[in-house]
């Protein structure tokens, strides 16, 4: 079988919390280039923690992570901030600027590209602004260029944390239980968003789901955590009910 | 259907003891903290009278000396506003490095805290007979005074202000790639910009009324002309600069309270 080259790549990951808590325990897997990968598990399975191992939110106990090839444990100042810039994220909360307009939330996710100090005097170029509008197209959002970010409803904020991370150009997209907190209309839109980046521009998108249903919908390949242990990982065609229902069966109920 | 079985309370739970502990506990601290002090409560009652008269006295206020302090107020509200404004904007770094969300290095907010702690122990009278000694009588020891004083009110205001908003939006900022500044900048500032100004504000209103003290020890201002007026027993005086500052402090309450209805 032919494989694209991994993008990301874990190999015997564990992370332990400063109070002794397993995050993630001997986690060795590849993400190939463009792939739409969904991470699935009970709440505290560590699947938070695994998505934020790949942008440094986190730190590691042992192993190592590579992106595009470099292992990226030893990044510090410059180096970290050109690696997060490749790598979007999108939160559960939506984590905008909630007192600041939906320009500026866009906006922000391009200060990576800027000094320090133009940054703090909103000085971007015209061409960044006009991305930040394109952005919003993308997300159908323009409209809402000069509106505060706290008047939009859930979904709209999202979308617009989606425009934010695409000013990033980013080749990867992390998305920590993206639609929790959004009714089921608003989760197809923003899933759909999501997949739309993954097939027209060859983003790589790492999602965290509790749904099942949806984790079916839109992945190509479907791995599961439990307890901080990689207990599955198929491709979509091979994915059955009974194996996720595995998956999702907690400690105790194990037959 | 069975009767619900509620939930038995403890013997303490039920008679309220720790309630009534501690207000006993409390009653007695006072009546013992009155009595080591040589607090004189009769003597409160029986001197009731003094106060009364001086009051009559000051019922007639002399209205034509409000022309006299005008200017004297003016410089007082000046005085405020430039030490008000002094004091805090030194105050935005420090409540930066004292944020316990913000500064994870513990030696340093711990360090920024103490130096803060210290400041803040600083009588602004002392402050205030230091810097008339420096620099002499007038406005400029007043201003360094409020300064100071507000520096420290506000800088432990602010950094109480900065740990409690949400860390959300910080968290993408860094995900982005963004440095430190930029984060404080972007996700940080918005946050707190409001509240940093209705506690602006408010410490103005304490520096109107500091102000008019300072000037006892000469560090310019309406506290000249108050000092004055009791000194020579001119009580009407006393009534219309007191008044004066009344309308000054309701003035800036006023406005600080439109401007975080506007803001906010």
């Amino acid at each position: 079988m032919e494989q694209a080259a991994p993008i990301i790549s874990f190999k015997g990951v564990n992370k332990v919390y400063s109070n002794g808590t397993v995050g993630l325990k001997d986690i060795s897997f590849d993400i190939p280039r463009g792939q739409f990968l969904v991470v699935v598990g009970l709440s505290g399975a560590g699947k938070s923690t695994l998505l934020r191992t790949i942008n440094r939110m986190h730190e590691i106990t042992s192993g190592e992570i590579t992106v595009e090839n470099e292992s990226i444990s030893d990044y510090k100042g410059k180096a970290l901030r050109l690696l997060r810039r490749k790598i979007g994220m999108i939160f559960q909360g939506f984590n905008l600027i909630n007192r600041s307009s939906v320009e500026k939330n866009v906006l922000s996710g391009r200060v990576s590209y800027y000094p320090t100090w133009k940054t703090i005097l909103g000085l971007f170029s015209k061409a960044d602004k006009e991305k930040a509008v394109h952005s919003l197209e993308r997300v159908n959002l323009a409209e809402k260029l000069y509106t505060r970010a706290d008047e939009l409803s859930g979904g709209q904020q999202q979308r617009v944390a989606i425009a934010r991370t695409l000013m990033q150009d980013p080749k990867i997209i992390l998305a920590d239980e993206p639609v929790a907190s959004l009714d089921p209309l608003t989760t197809k839109t923003v899933m759909d968003t999501l997949k739309r980046l993954n097939q027209e521009d060859g983003i790589t998108v790492i999602v965290n789901l509790h749904s099942v249903a949806l984790a079916r919908e839109y992945a190509d390949r479907i791995v599961g955590l439990r307890a901080g242990q990689l207990v599955y990982d198929q491709p979509i065609a091979n994915v059955t009910v009974e194996d996720l229902d595995q998956i999702y069966q907690a400690e105790g109920e194990k037959a | 259907m069975s009767t619900p079985t509620i939930p038995r309370r403890s013997w303490a739970q039920r008679y309220h003891v720790k309630g009534i502990g501690w207000t006993v506990l409390l009653l007695f601290l006072l009546v013992g903290s009155a009595q080591m002090t040589g607090v004189n409560v009769g003597m409160f009652f029986s001197n009731l009278g003094q106060f009364t008269n001086l009051l009559v006295r000051m019922s007639n206020p002399a209205w034509d000396y409000t022309t006299v302090i005008i200017q004297p107020l003016l410089e007082t509200i000046q005085m405020a506003v430039l030490g008000t404004t002094i004091g805090a904007a030194f105050a935005i770094p420090f409540a930066v490095l004292s944020a316990s969300n913000l500064i994870h290095n513990r030696w340093l907010r711990g360090l920024t805290r103490l130096f803060l702690d210290l400041v803040r122990t600083l009588p602004d009278l002392l402050l205030a007979a230091i810097f008339v000694a420096i620099f002499g009588i007038g406005s400029t020891a007043g201003v360094i005074t409020l300064a100071i004083f507000s520096f420290g009110m506000v800088s432990k205001l602010f950094y109480e202000v900065i740990e409690t908003i949400d860390m959300g939006p910080l968290e993408a900022l860094e995900s982005v790639g963004a440095t430190k500044i930029t984060i404080i900048w972007y996700a940080v500032l918005p946050q707190i910009l409001n509240q940093f100004i209705s506690y602006f504000l408010y410490t103005l209103e304490i520096n109107v009324r500091a102000s008019t003290v300072l000037g006892y020890l000469g560090a310019g201002g309406i506290g000249v002309f108050l000092q004055r007026s009791l000194n020579e027993f001119n009580y009407n005086q006393t009534a219309v600069i007191i008044l004066a500052t009344l309308v000054v402090v309701l003035v800036i309450d006023g406005v600080s309270n439109h401007l975080r209805r506007v803001l906010l």
